[in-house]
């Protein structure tokens, strides 16, 4: 690949980004317009740098809690998937509901769980909701990928179902897993996200989206976009530590991970 | 494996006895079909695509079964066979991209629980019969495609089969490669005394290394006709540009003509 448009390709969002900030910056200045009408970047630099100890651990339980839904998401859609990978008659029996749960949408299931369930829970319970799904139809479609050839082979040398699951089937799902994963990262901090903010509205919690909701009716608006900021980034870390780990994985054999050259 | 198990007295190898092949959209693939293979004969099945030539194998294999008749396969029960009697080798590679070399040759062995030690040195024996010691820690992705053959060979090899059932193994690959693969698998055959069945659809491929070719019709498979080739053994290449060799291939050409009337571009 060359070199100097890699160099290009990073440095053009950036410019970007450099622009943004000014012209935001000149606007709110040339204006006079009011911290909590539109704060300028510099003051939401300065509230991020003041407010931290509040936000640094508003931040910690909403990574915590991604941390938990997403873990909960991988297990459990991998899993799922497996189950119906071994066994048509659940997969007809589950996968509707599945699907049922996945387009019902989370901010209106948030309320009643969080009546039934502990909040810690309940919040956990809204980030898995969301993210599970990618996680379990990707994983099926790769489970349902294999070579039609390799798998011949396997019967031919008279595999078990543990063998050709765990040697074939597993590793040639691996991309998509993974490739699921990817997606269940920025969604369980979604389901996190909305949770709290739905809990917020109770009068409990202390994730940043609550930060969020609790800043919106003190008018604390500079706040507001320090913790929106803090979630920007947080999703950014996120997805860039699944790709990186996706790559890390499967650098040595999968198109996806191979330099352009090869 | 379908049907009953021919006794190794009788020294047939594999035996297709009125073999049909329906699949499920309706489409007859095959037969009826008979062939009987002797222990140590190297057949080739020659015929235009789709003539059910590869159906045939993967019926030995017992790859799918047959929709009527009896395929019987014979394995040589003796001490130096001891592993999988069948090997398979594809049209294409069918290697695991995500696994070295050596681990995609391990793979029969591992399926049958082999220990470690026992299955490293055979591993290496099979790597280098196809001349792939030094690949050992490659990937797939960075082998040739005539090497990727050649490890799909060594996988095949390493349960040291009394079969070797070839589907097209050569087809994509070009012509040099392709005869140096030819050359390389007579010799494999004379050395380890095997039976191959090897499915083509190229007529100067099936006469230089074959005993008996065997020419099939059209859908659904039938044999037209079939050939001897004799000729001073071993061979190599100066057989292929032979008066001997060109003989036989006008033969078999001819004999696989008919296969091809009625197909829009041949």
């Amino acid at each position: 690949m060359n070199a100097s448009r890699d160099v290009v390709r990073f440095l053009l969002p950036v410019l970007v980004l450099a622009a943004g900030i000014a012209l935001w910056e000149l606007v709110v200045r040339v204006n006079g317009i009011q911290p909590y009408v539109l704060p300028g970047p510099s003051a939401v630099f300065q509230t991020l740098v003041a407010d931290w100890p509040v936000l640094s651990e508003s931040l910690g339980v909403t990574l915590l809690t991604t941390l938990e839904g997403f873990i909960a998401a991988a297990i459990g859609g991998v899993a799922l998937a497996l189950l119906f990978n071994q066994s048509k008659w659940l997969e007809y029996s589950l996968f509707p509901y599945a699907v049922i749960l996945q387009v019902t949408p989370v901010i209106a299931i948030a309320p009643l769980l969080l009546i039934y369930l502990q909040q810690q829970t309940a919040v956990i319970v809204c980030a898995w909701i969301v993210a599970f799904f990618p996680v379990l139809s990707n994983t099926t479609l790769g489970l349902n990928s294999v070579d039609r050839n390799l798998a011949g082979l396997f019967q031919l040398y008279g595999a078990s179902r543990l063998q050709t699951l765990r040697y074939l089937k597993l590793p040639a799902a691996l991309p998509y897993i993974l490739g699921g994963l990817r997606i269940a990262g920025g969604l369980s901090l979604i389901g996190a996200v909305v949770a709290e903010i739905a809990a917020g509205t109770a009068g409990a919690g202390s994730g940043l989206a609550f930060r969020i909701a609790e800043s919106g009716y003190r008018l604390n608006i500079p706040r507001m976009f320090a913790a929106l900021l803090l979630l920007s980034v947080a999703g950014i870390v996120i997805y860039g530590l699944l790709a990186l780990i996706s790559h890390l994985v499967l650098r040595r054999w999968h198109e996806s991970a191979l330099g352009k050259e090869n | 494996m379908a049907g009953p198990d021919l006794s190794a007295a009788d020294n047939i190898a594999v035996s297709l006895g009125a073999v049909t092949k329906v699949y499920d959209n309706g489409v007859t693939a095959l037969g009826p079909f008979d062939l009987d293979v002797k222990r140590g004969e190297f057949v080739s099945l020659l015929g235009p695509s789709g003539c059910g030539k590869s159906t045939a194998l993967r019926l030995i294999a017992g790859l799918t079964t047959p929709s009527s008749g009896v395929v019987a396969v014979s394995h040589d029960e003796s001490e130096a066979r001891a592993g999988h009697a069948v090997g398979f080798v594809f049209q294409e590679p069918t290697l695991m991209p995500w696994a070295r070399v050596r681990d995609n040759v391990r793979l029969p062995l591992k399926l049958a629980g082999m220990a470690a030690a026992e299955a490293d040195q055979r591993i290496g024996e099979a790597l280098a019969q196809v001349g792939l010691s030094d690949f050992a820690d490659a990937y797939p992705r960075e082998l040739s495609g005539g090497m990727k053959m050649r490890v799909s060979l060594a996988r095949a090899l390493v349960t040291r089969p009394d079969i070797l059932l070839m589907d097209e193994p050569f087809a994509a690959l070009d012509e040099i490669t392709r005869f140096r693969l030819n050359n390389d698998l007579l010799e494999l055959w004379r050395k380890l005394s095997m039976t191959v069945i090897f499915v083509t659809h190229s007529v100067f491929e099936s006469v230089y290394l074959s005993q008996r070719v065997v020419v099939m019709s059209q859908r659904p498979g039938r044999i037209n006709a079939e050939f001897r080739i004799e000729t001073a053994e071993p061979r190599a290449e100066d057989f292929r540009m032979s008066a001997g060799y060109a003989g036989y291939c006008r033969e078999v050409s001819t004999a696989l003509l008919p296969a091809y009337s009625g197909v829009a571009s041949a």
